[in-house]
């Protein structure tokens, strides 16, 4: 079968006299890969790499003539991720977490990422404005509100990280649950994850919200993760997901405390087998030294006050939090091999893989490079066992992973890896090699009709790690595992035309004094400031 | 006449945005809201400015093409071996991401101002993190404000209206009232006190007793600064305490007061000039604070220990966030010093003194840090953008950059442009430019163009960019 390839589109056929014959039998041919969450780009991916040079001294990328150099294992600098992630296949790339007052900063950032489309998600969940708005139950003034953030910042969908307890944070505090009150706002975490939800179905985003639950890492979480996807479920309709709980592993832990800490991954996977309007991703834990980072405070002071690390919090005003703690995932540690173990246990256990995507939750659970060995523990129960046979006895014993004996086949491995998160995103023309589609594709040197993943799953990993060929937009960027081209990628952000748009009055201009400290014609982000735009335009039902 | 509105000012760290500007033909004739420093700036900073590249010929700065000077520029980079690129903190983000650019393709040294400024704070982020936020968040919730070191008044003059003390928050009222009142009886006791000592002829000079106990002020449930200093600054004056530290005893003092907080007892009477008692009081008001900041300045970096002062500041607010909300700032002082640090770390990992020899970045201060290369005389070429380094620098290390060829960009006459082998006149970022600058709280902002530029100035990031061009095409690595 042969995929034609004109002007960065896949299209019916071209004339093969004078096109460029990419010969790729006996090997598997994907779509690019998309990664719906991982941490590349702005503040706080910025903060975590000054505050690690032991990071970066071990691991270096050198100029070459087509590239340029950079260091970085767990948090790589802007031009070596891009590099990266295109050895490996990856075309497109989201950036999950924006504070919209710095969303300046993760445009720049975002710019200097070469080989990779992108977009980024601001983080909305604890804005003053929505937590106003939704308290007085305004949902279409909040929509409003959201569209021209949207705008302002350039960016692609809802963040919500921790509902209510990022503004808790802004005085050392946090919220306990679902329904416990945000001090000084009189609003409960369901209502915000509810508010933004609809929000989002009037804005008609391509993506749903994407939520990292409350309580995140701590034991017992599980249940709030099933409530957090209970709490939006009468909102769905039809077979269209309204809610994508990330990085679900941190949030899948049962017990009381870190003695009895096990795996809550067979309820979570039983509650998404049976409705359809949640999806989840991974967030794969790796054993290795990693830099963890996310916009929610409390979380991050709780994990530095577990290891004594260096740790930095940046507070945002009246929008949201971060933290950053250096981590390492030890083997022997039981409570690190049972979040290893989760990981997998969820995406064994949820049956269709259209609701669970591959992903580390870069560089929370480890960084993106180790993608190849997650698809190996996919794909191989084998390569599980072996790594069961080495991590510590207690998490041995209560993990699920020995009962489990399905392998993803490399078709649902594409799913997993890209089609599912194209979908979820609401990006038509990534994740697949229909015509129309963006000429975005991988190749990786194994033969799927001759190979058998399970038995030979080094196989696969290498040639995972190394795409034989990686195509963007048309182009060859990647031989052999090496850049052949440089190239800029396109941001994403989505243009949101409602009939009544936010009114820039006088009375607004006071509010954005009052709640910021910067004026208001200095908030938002114009076109020009992209380097290579690519808005998509969205009719609100507001 | 046109009034532009929510300019960015570019003078220091504290980088207010509310500036308006009246410009008319081409010339700014009024800049409201903006302070001494910032006015002096946007109202004077066409006086003595160079207006035509320069090139050194038989010891003599001519007037030269742009090309010509390009094309030297060009030459004594893509000759040097070890060649050191310094300054960038008075420019835009653009430029700078150009200037790694080229720090990389020459294998050069790129380093920036905090090299001799907050370098240690940095390098103290880096042992113990750093627990900090946006001004913003400070004045909305902040209730008990240090500034250690730091003059504000001063150096920066908006900081404390816009963001601490005299600022209106959510959960925070602004005190300027009470400053007011308290100012008033600062003159009046003073009046009193001169006509005191002429009346019972005292020594006016000898010092003053130091009091045993805290103002009433700092027992009120309101917003409250504390200024830690080794002498009294207009910004202590301001303060609702002041607590002198003795000159290189910041260190003692930070680790008292990390005692006090762990509920230690201190067996001896006073710990830098300051009574035990009084430490015990302002600790426990550091403790029951609902959110505290402390802002620290160069008296702390650049004071005996430096780094270290830097690591103790770090660690009293970690160990106070044990007990409260408690978040800490460096007092940055150029423009854009912020964003250099943050445009550098992206593009290589590393903040500044950033090594490009091995054809891959590498970080390690003391050895890839400008003056330590200069002083071991170990670079043989420099380019120096937007920084005076002959005038600040020590004496040996401004005498080796002088004596290798020495390429300035600048739009201002400087003992460095005075001195350079090829000058190139620059535009004014943030007034003749556009660009992006970062505030001393990470928050990326615009910078404006509010006037056209002299014809024969070209924009930081153009001259770059074509230097860079050019060193390409000398050693034919254009592709």
């Amino acid at each position: 079968m042969d995929i034609a390839v004109k002007d960065g589109k896949i299209v019916e056929k071209v004339d093969e006299r004078k096109a460029e014959v990419v010969d790729a039998s006996g090997m598997i041919v994907m779509p690019g890969g998309v990664d719906i969450h991982c941490h590349i780009a702005g503040a706080e991916v910025n903060s975590g790499r000054l505050l690690r040079p032991e990071d970066h001294v071990k691991d270096v990328e050198v100029k070459t003539a087509l590239t340029r150099s950079g260091v970085g294992y767990s948090i790589p600098s802007t031009f070596t991720t891009g590099y990266r992630y295109s050895r490996m296949g990856y075309t497109t790339v989201m950036n999950p977490s924006m504070p919209p007052l710095e969303a300046r900063h993760t445009h720049e950032e975002l710019d200097d990422t070469p080989m990779v489309d992108k977009a980024t998600y601001p983080l909305l969940g604890d804005w003053w404005f929505v937590l106003e708005h939704l308290r007085d139950d305004l949902i279409e003034e909040c929509a409003a509100h959201v569209a021209w953030m949207m705008t302002a910042t350039k960016g692609y969908a809802i963040k919500i990280v921790n509902p209510g307890g990022l503004e808790a944070w802004g005085f050392g505090r946090n919220v306990k649950n679902l329904d416990d009150s945000v001090p000084h706002f009189n609003i409960t975490p369901r209502e915000i994850l509810r508010g933004l939800c609809k929000v989002n179905k009037l804005l008609n985003l391509p993506h749903t919200i994407h939520v990292h639950t409350n309580n995140l890492g701590k034991p017992g979480n599980y249940i709030t993760a099933l409530e957090t996807m209970k709490c939006v479920e009468d909102l769905a309709e039809g077979k269209r997901p309204v809610i994508h709980i990330t990085h679900c592993q941190f949030c899948a832990f049962k017990g009381s405390d870190w003695q009895t800490m096990s795996s809550g991954a067979e309820e979570i996977a039983k509650y998404v087998n049976h409705h359809d309007h949640a999806t989840l991703d991974m967030g794969q834990v790796i054993f290795t030294d990693t830099t963890t980072m996310t916009a929610d405070g409390p979380f991050q002071y709780g994990l530095y006050t577990l290891t004594g690390n260096k740790w930095v919090n940046h507070d945002v005003e009246t929008e949201t939090t971060s933290g950053i703690v250096p981590f390492r995932y030890k083997r022997k540690s039981a409570v690190h091999a049972t979040q290893w173990s989760i990981g997998l246990e969820l995406a064994l256990l949820i049956k269709d893989p259209w609701k669970i995507y591959m992903t580390t939750d870069h560089p929370n659970g480890g960084p993106f490079t180790a993608y190849p060995t997650i698809i190996a523990w996919l794909m191989s129960r084998v390569a599980r066992k072996k790594t069961l046979s080495r991590i510590s006895k207690r998490a041995r014993r209560k993990s699920l992973l020995p009962s489990i004996d399905r392998e993803l086949s490399f078709y649902e491995m594409a799913i997993v890896t890209r089609g599912g998160q194209a979908k979820a995103l609401g990006l038509t023309e990534k994740g697949h090699l229909g015509v129309g589609a963006d000429a975005d594709v991988a190749i990786y040197n194994v033969n799927p009709e001759q190979v058998d993943p399970s038995k030979k799953y080094k196989t696969v990993r290498k040639a995972f790690k190394r795409a034989a060929y990686t195509i963007k937009g048309g182009e060859i960027v990647v031989k052999d595992g090496q850049i052949v081209r440089s190239v800029f990628g396109k941001t994403f952000w989505v243009d949101i035309k409602t009939s009544l748009p936010m009114e820039v009055n006088d009375d607004l201009k006071r509010k954005f004094r009052e709640y910021w400290t910067v004026e208001y014609e200095n908030y938002p982000i114009p076109d020009s400031f992209l380097h290579v735009p690519a808005p998509i335009s969205v009719k609100a039902e507001v | 006449m046109t009034v532009v509105t929510g300019v960015t000012c570019p003078v220091c760290g504290t980088f207010c945005d509310d500036i308006e500007l009246v410009v008319k033909d081409n010339v700014i004739t009024d800049a409201r809201k903006a302070c001494a420093m910032g006015a002096a700036k946007f109202l004077n900073y066409a006086t003595h400015r160079n207006l035509k590249p320069l090139v050194r010929k038989n010891g003599e700065l001519v007037e030269a093409s742009i090309d010509e000077a390009i094309g030297k520029a060009a030459k004594i980079l893509a000759d040097a071996t070890y060649p050191i690129l310094y300054g960038w903190s008075n420019t835009s983000c653009e430029a700078t991401r150009v200037g790694l650019e080229l720090a990389e393709e020459v294998g050069g040294v790129i380093d920036n101002t905090s090299t001799v400024c907050h370098g240690p704070s940095i390098l103290s982020i880096q042992d113990v993190g750093i627990a900090s936020c946006t001004l913003g968040q400070l004045r909305h919730r902040a209730d008990l404000i240090f500034y250690w070191a730091s003059n504000p008044w001063s150096a920066h003059p908006r900081h404390i209206e816009r963001y601490t003390m005299f600022s209106e928050g959510r959960f925070q009222k602004s005190t300027w009232r009470g400053y007011l009142s308290r100012l008033r009886g600062i003159v009046s006791r003073k009046r009193l006190q001169r006509a005191a000592n002429l009346v019972l002829r005292r020594d006016v000079f000898a010092a003053p007793e130091v009091e045993r106990r805290l103002p009433y002020s700092m027992f009120q449930k309101k917003r409250k600064m504390v200024v830690v200093d080794v002498r009294k600054t207009r910004t202590a004056e301001a303060a609702d305490y002041f607590l002198q530290v003795e000159p290189n005893k910041d260190y003692e003092l930070l680790q008292a007061f990390r005692m006090l907080i762990k509920d230690e007892e201190l067996d001896v009477d006073k710990v830098a000039g300051v009574p035990v008692e009084i430490l015990e009081e302002v600790a426990d008001i550091m403790v029951g604070c609902e959110l505290g900041v402390l802002f620290f300045g160069l008296g702390l970096t650049m004071s005996e220990g430096k780094l270290r002062n830097v690591d103790a500041a770090l660690n009293l607010t970690r160990d106070l966030n044990q007990r409260t909300k408690f978040l800490i700032m460096p007092m940055r002082g150029h423009y854009n010093v912020t964003g250099v640090n943050v445009v550098f770390t992206w593009q290589t990992g590393y903040p500044y003194a950033v090594d490009f020899s091995h054809g891959y970045p590498r970080y390690n201060p003391g050895e890839t840090s400008v003056i330590d290369i200069l002083c071991n005389d170990e670079a043989d070429a420099s380019l120096i953008v937007a920084s005076d380094p002959v005038a600040h620098f020590p004496r040996m290390a401004a005498q080796n950059l002088v004596k290798n060829p020495l390429i300035a960009i600048d739009p201002e006459v400087t003992p460095t442009t005075l001195m350079a082998d090829v000058v190139f006149p620059s535009t004014f970022v943030g007034i003749e430019t556009e660009g992006t600058a970062y505030r001393m709280d990470h928050v990326p902002l615009p910078l404006k163009k509010i006037v056209e530029p002299p014809k024969t100035c070209l924009p930081d990031q153009e001259i770059l960019q074509r230097i860079l061009h050019k060193v390409r095409k000398l050693r034919g690595n254009l592709n």
